[in-house]
């Protein structure tokens, strides 16, 4: 029954989330500052992890295909580049920002809530749903995308980095492998799996933080609770895109 | 004026406000006194809108807010000014931009007019200079006193305010009663208060409602109060022996 309820609650912040903004000026202002908070703050974190995500990928898959002997080197280029666009940038980023960008957004509104700070916008006659959690997830859609871009370009330039300095293969053997059977398919579904991705990281932690009540173990519960949640969703729905989209 | 008519509230199984109705007055400070759980803020969220009501009606000025959709009472809730028990400033912006935000969502001022504004509220709640502070900054009188300022920014005509003094100490809450008060005369605001600081009641209360576990048990003046000898609402006002005993004392 309680799941039920939270579908439903679910369901009708996202619809409210989406109404007639009272003054578009204010909702373009938050969204910009939503932006900033989620892309600007999560920048750094994202660059790291994603350049040793490639340069691991790199240097785990040479180590396996050189003890191989079968397999070209400059096939590593490919396989850095598949497997960052089709899987790592895309899922390891948005389980990273599920992390910090969920928990942060759930102890936020959890926070508002706790102090009343959303009542008080409710009685200037602000719609909370939609000022509050609309530019999070508009924010996130367009955000999200672009640290994950940044991922794989950073991610293939640590797998050169990894693969180079190990000495498993050349720098010409890792761009050939780039520049092979490159398929503008792939980053369609990846920029697929990005917006499914962004709506999910946004929008449960702003489900669980919103509908906090009690006091401050409610909102650390809520923040670990939408983090959970939304890495298992980002899991599940990475699958069936991965299925829907790329199955024969 | 606001008027309720026989509110009723549940929460579960347990009716926290079991039919009660009161006339709120305009230009007057009206309070809403009673002992923890007894139903006050349950009272005054549900005449906001925070709460919704199981039966009973809200009207102000003989608009009934319980039967208003939505848009109606996005309407009527901008000229509604409420202070919260913490201040409930929003944490991310500065003093200035808190006072504002009213301005900024709801009206086509500009920027000059906006921050003239400000500044009249400002000055109207001596925090004067205080534009660039961040809440984080603030002590909880002071907090209380740009609550204020907010709520009062687009002129109200109904002020609410929740518990004011909790939190303060006894001179800091005259201030802040005084300050109320001030102002609902000035403006001819409809105001009420949640309170059980009996201070205020002697100080401000024009209009006091008294309410026992979920019901109106009482209603009246500051100086009608003082002739209360037994109940509820004596045991309420004289919480202690001492008390108590000073007022029999002194009736003898």
């Amino acid at each position: 029954m309680k799941f039920l309820d939270d579908i439903g609650g679910y369901l009708i912040m996202i619809r409210h989330a989406f109404s007639r903004p009272e003054k578009t000026a204010m909702y373009s202002k938050e969204t910009f500052r939503q932006m900033n908070d989620i892309g600007i703050g999560s920048l750094s974190i994202v660059a790291i992890i994603a350049t040793f995500i490639g340069a691991v990928t790199a240097v785990q898959f040479s180590y396996q295909l050189k003890s191989i002997g079968l397999v070209p080197m400059w096939w590593m280029g490919s396989i850095v580049r598949k497997g960052l666009i089709l899987e790592l940038a895309p899922t390891i980023t948005s389980l990273l920002l599920a992390g910090k960008v969920g928990s942060n957004i759930a102890t936020e509104l959890g926070s508002m809530r706790i102090s009343e700070q959303i009542d008080a916008y409710e009685i200037m006659g602000v719609n909370t749903r939609s000022y509050l959690v609309g530019p999070k997830i508009l924010a996130a859609i367009v955000v999200i995308p672009m640290l994950i871009v940044m991922a794989v370009a950073l991610g293939i330039l640590g797998g050169w980095a990894g693969g180079v300095l190990g000495h498993f293969f050349t720098t010409a053997e890792y761009v050939r492998g780039l520049q092979d059977n490159m398929k503008n398919w792939d980053v369609v579904v990846m920029f697929i799996k990005c917006v499914f991705f962004a709506f999910i990281i946004a929008s449960i932690p702003c489900y669980k933080g919103y509908n906090v009540s009690g006091g401050a173990l409610e909102i650390g519960r809520a923040s670990t609770q939408a983090v959970v949640l939304t890495s298992i969703m980002l899991v599940i729905v990475n699958f069936f895109i991965a299925f829907f989209l790329l199955g024969e | 004026m606001i008027e309720i008519k026989n509110i009723k509230k549940s929460f579960g199984e347990q009716q926290v406000l079991k039919g009660i109705s009161a006339v709120f007055k305009e230009g007057k400070c009206n309070l809403i006194i009673g002992k923890s759980g007894s139903g006050k803020t349950v009272t005054l969220k549900t005449m906001v809108g925070l709460v919704e009501p199981d039966e009973g009606e809200v009207i102000y000025d003989g608009r009934s807010f319980t039967k208003m959709n939505f848009k109606e009472r996005k309407l009527i809730r901008r000229e509604i000014g409420m202070l919260f028990q913490g201040g409930a400033l929003f944490d991310s912006m500065s003093v200035e931009e808190n006072i504002r935000f009213p301005l900024d969502m709801f009206t086509d001022m500009s920027v000059a007019e906006k921050t003239e504004q400000v500044n009249t509220c400002l000055k109207r709640v001596n925090m004067v200079n205080t534009n660039k502070k961040y809440p984080g900054e603030l002590s909880g009188g002071m907090k209380k006193r740009v609550g204020i300022a907010r709520a009062i920014v687009l002129n109200p005509k109904y002020l609410f305010c929740d518990e004011p003094n909790s939190g303060l100490d006894p001179k800091t809450s005259l201030v802040i009663d005084d300050l109320i008060q001030h102002i609902t005369e000035e403006y001819q605001m409809t105001t009420v208060i949640n309170t059980h600081d009996m201070n205020s009641v002697m100080g401000i209360g024009d209009h006091v409602v008294f309410l026992h576990e979920g019901y109106k048990y009482w209603e009246g003046n500051r100086e009608e109060i003082m002739q209360i000898t037994e109940g509820e609402l004596f045991d309420f006002i004289f919480a202690s022996d001492f008390l108590k005993n000073l007022r029999r004392n002194a009736k003898v």
